[in-house]
């Protein structure tokens, strides 16, 4: 076992512009946006930036390709900018490579920032992404609901819960993001809604309803990574470290070998065991004090709740009707929004997830601040339930 | 003497109502009223004449993997995908027939069905010969009422078989009744009476009169005479006049299912075929620019298909929504949204490289280990055991399968939201993300039996190529035991 990352790199600085449809907006601007506030926030200069990392995920609508619509964007100082691109745990590559290039000395301070600019397609939903030559000959002509359904059938089926149940509990994630989301000024989506609305809405794959979806957004966020020692000569103090940051992919297992059930995902709880042994996280459930989790769709949400080990195995769902991850409950989940309200903008998710975390971990969140929090977990999941790249990350008060 | 070893039959799922379509048109074709009784069968959106040879053949062939006694292959249809791609070669690779075999499109006239299987069973040799035809005709036709989509096939081989062919006649004829030129659209008709007296009366009986003097019988030996005819008592004025006895006349099926072109004489051969006895006659005959008559004996040995026509007639979902017909058949110019308007060019060195996973749904089998997997990759997918360059071919098309998990979407373009796909579960190993064809919403569940079919996948509607591959279909007689067990 390698030893880990923890407690070897601080967060100096985090951004995140509104999220939502920013028809005012390009993606320059949206990066601007998020970058200007994490470096107010870092209190640097520009020149003090040894490296970044760029997350973005469909180039097609989006910057294009490359490291250099981030460069010209913000005018970087002609230093390495690497484009990540690694489905909708993009962001948290970005993250990740920035991390990494602290940890291994390689530069002193490092930019990430993620864009996505999804409002430019002319339809509702994820525009149609390119698959390559070989996958349109044989996959089925499916959406990202239509992979992420196949859970609820799967997890019905194997746990014995009924339509109505599950429909119900995947009901109640949503209720709760979007009142956490209304608090959020920089969420997209800041309506409370109510079960009947959600269970009444129209069906876009059997069975998630509209509000079972998480919005499709435009928007950008920034991390300035350094070490700690760094961060104190630079006059910070309570610091928030990364203390595991994991990522697994799957080899074809899930989608080619009978073996896997199609109720869970299964890089989640890989990545998941690998980061609390990585931060030395023994009891999840009592320890991790929020999280941040891709709730693509809430029956996502739902099986993540038992992927990472905080809810047990065929119980998530009662764990989420009983209350366990709202915002007053045991370990409150999506207390920004989530990708359900405070949106999606793909390559921007994995850090605006670590920005609410990270301000939690201040003390800066607002009328959201959780009290006392200690360990702050996201989870940036990447593909379809069968095929996909799952980040697990957690970040904390120096020294827990 | 050679005749027919097996035979086979397909008749697509939906059965359009005449009766939706007469009433929809009834204010612009008042005269069509009395043609509104009965059903035709309808082919699903991505059904073709090739697809439903290929499911026609394997109704043939049997699910044995082993198909290496087929040495040439005869498709025929007027109605094929390609001009110029020989669409026999894409039946071949969907049925993982041997490189080594010969095969030939065989076309431009109804009668190319029969002439495929006399053809075949002149040449010698084990051959397989599909049949299939989905014909276009204009709204508010007649051809639209009468027409039906189908296909037949058969295995041919040296032995009499379950048939014995007894004699072959052939009229060679440029009598131009009807007529679609190669802009794809419509067929083009002259007047019925002379179709009739001038044509099919004068044209066919030298035929069949041929046929007969070849197997030696008079005309009142025939026990089966199988003619289609869009006419109403056409085979049976053709029977008089050649002096077959009136009881002889098959029933051609215009009730349930309509005339499926250069399929439908082979078709109406297959369904006497499941009924005839050891020793009884078939004469088979079919217009089209002269016209071809076979003479059979049946055997009463020989392979019984597994569906064939009596099969696929019992198989039967109706259909009441003529827009739905209209829509699947491109008579209408419908929104399909933004969704819809991705680049479906096909990457030709792709498709070639993947030939048999594309077009055969061959994977691949772990010597070592015996792990089943689709596709076949270098390394294996076992997870205990990823060994490397063990994987030997393994085909999937004839295993039972079953449904893990699905989803209906109806975000995703699909001709026939919402669109059904998931992970697909083979008995013996192996799993498939698909998309699943032939259901309604709420006909799926995890744990459903399904069976493999050969479909249209994509059509490339700027550059006219049809993309195909295989999808998951509920196994209703999988079904049907199923609850009878659960019953008992």
């Amino acid at each position: 076992m390698p030893q880990g990352i923890r407690d070897k790199v601080a967060i100096l600085g985090m951004g995140c512009s509104k999220f939502g449809e920013r028809w005012d907006a390009g993606p320059d601007d949206l990066m601007v946006e998020a970058y200007l506030e994490a470096m107010q926030d870092a209190g640097i200069e520009p020149t003090q930036l040894d490296a970044a990392w760029f997350s973005t995920h469909i180039d097609e609508i989006g910057t294009g390709k490359g490291g250099t619509p981030l460069s010209i964007a913000l005018r970087l100082p002609n230093i390495a900018v690497t484009r990540v691109e690694n489905f909708c745990a993009s962001g948290s590559e970005a993250f990740r490579g920035a991390v990494y290039a602290v940890a291994a000395g390689a530069a002193d301070i490092a930019l990430a920032v993620g864009v996505e600019k999804l409002k430019d397609t002319g339809y509702g939903g994820l525009p149609v992404a390119n698959p390559g030559t070989l996958n349109p000959q044989v996959m089925p002509n499916g959406s990202a609901p239509g992979n992420f359904a196949q859970l609820a059938s799967a997890y019905r089926a194997k746990h014995g819960v009924s339509k109505d149940d599950l429909k119900r509990a995947i009901a109640h994630v949503s209720v709760k993001s979007h009142a956490n989301g209304a608090k959020n000024p920089k969420a997209h989506l800041r309506k409370p809604i109510t079960a009947e609305q959600a269970l009444a809405a129209p069906i876009i794959a059997e069975p998630l309803g509209l509000f079972d979806c998480c919005g499709v957004s435009d928007g950008a966020a920034a991390a300035i990574v350094t070490t700690p020692e760094i961060a104190r000569s630079l006059g910070k103090h309570d610091l928030v470290t990364v203390k595991a940051l994991q990522l697994s992919v799957s080899n074809g297992y899930e989608s080619q070998y009978n073996g896997w059930d199609g109720s869970h995902v299964h890089t989640a709880r890989i990545a998941a065991g690998k980061a609390y042994r990585e931060a030395g996280i023994e009891r999840p459930r009592e320890q991790i004090s929020m999280m941040e989790v891709h709730d693509c769709f809430s029956i996502t949400e739902l099986v993540t709740m038992e992927d990472l080990f905080i809810s047990p195995e065929g119980q998530g769902w009662r764990d989420v009707l009983d209350g366990f991850y709202d915002a007053d409950g045991g370990v409150p989940c999506q207390i920004d929004g989530g990708l359900k309200c405070f949106g999606h903008p793909i390559g921007a998710s994995g850090l605006r997830m670590l920005y609410e975390m990270y301000l939690q971990l201040q003390g800066r969140a607002g009328e959201r601040q959780l009290v006392n929090p200690v360990f702050g977990m996201t989870h940036n999941l990447g593909g379809a339930p069968a095929s996909n790249v799952c980040s697990v990350a957690i970040i904390g008060q120096e020294g827990a | 003497m050679a005749g027919i070893a097996a035979w086979g039959a397909y008749a697509p799922r939906l059965r359009l109502s005449r009766k939706a379509v007469t009433q929809a048109n009834a204010w612009v074709a008042p005269n069509l009223k009395a043609k509104g009784k009965g059903e035709r069968s309808m082919a699903n959106w991505d059904e073709d004449a090739l697809t439903m040879a290929v499911e026609a053949a394997r109704d043939a062939l049997g699910p044995d993997d082993d198909r290496s006694h087929i040495d040439s292959l005869y498709f025929a249809s007027t109605t094929a995908p390609f001009a110029d791609r020989l669409n026999a070669g894409i039946v071949s690779a969907a049925l993982t027939l041997e490189k080594s075999i010969a095969a030939s499109d065989v076309t431009g006239s109804q009668r190319c069905g029969l002439t495929a299987l006399g053809q075949a069973l002149s040449a010698g040799g084990a051959s397989l010969v599909a049949v299939g035809e989905h014909r276009k005709a204009r709204a508010a036709s007649a051809q639209e009422l009468d027409f039906g989509d189908g296909a037949a096939a058969f295995v041919i081989s040296d032995e009499p078989g379950a048939a014995e062919l007894l004699g072959r006649g052939s009229v060679t004829d440029d009598f131009v009744d009807h007529f679609r030129g190669d802009d794809g659209g419509f067929d083009y008709y002259w007047e019925e009476r002379w179709i009739r007296d001038e044509g099919i009366v004068k044209l066919v009986p030298p035929a069949i009169q041929r046929a007969l003097e070849v197997a030696d019988l008079s005309p009142d030996q025939v026990d089966y005479f199988c003619f289609p005819s869009t006419f109403s008592g056409m085979a049976a004025a053709l029977a008089k006049a050649v002096g077959i006895r009136p009881e002889a006349v098959r029933d051609n099926l215009a009730a349930v299912m309509g005339e499926a072109g250069c399929a439908h004489g082979p078709i109406m051969l297959a369904h006497a075929l499941e009924e005839a006895k050891a020793g009884e006659t078939i004469l088979v005959a079919q217009f089209g620019q002269g016209a071809e008559a076979l003479m059979f004996r049946a055997t009463g040995a020989g392979q019984r298909a597994a569906r064939g026509v009596t099969g696929s007639l019992a198989e039967r979902e109706v259909e009441t929504n003529y827009l739905k017909f209209l829509t699947f058949n491109g008579l209408i110019e419908w929104d399909k949204g933004m969704r819809a308007e991705k680049d479906n060019k096909t990457a030709l060195t792709t498709l070639y490289r993947n030939e048999d996973m594309i077009l055969g749904l061959v994977g691949g089998r772990c010597r070592e280990t015996g792990v089943v997997q689709f596709p076949r990759t270098r390394i294996s997918v076992a997870p205990n055991n990823p060994a490397v360059d063990t994987q030997e071919p393994y085909r999937f098309a004839e295993r039972r399968a079953n449904v893990l998990s699905y989803s209906a979407d109806y975000l995703t373009f699909s001709m026939v939201p919402p669109n059904h796909y998931g992970m697909i579960v083979f008995e013996g190993g192996g799993r498939i993300m698909m998309d699943i064809t032939d259901v309604a919403p709420g006909d799926v569940e995890t744990g459903l039996p399904v069976r493999m079919v050969f479909r249209i996948k994509e059509v490339d509607e700027k550059r006219g190529f049809v993309r195909y591959f295989w999808k998951a279909a509920p196994d209703r007689a999988a079904i049907a035991s199923q609850s009878a067990q659960a019953a008992e």
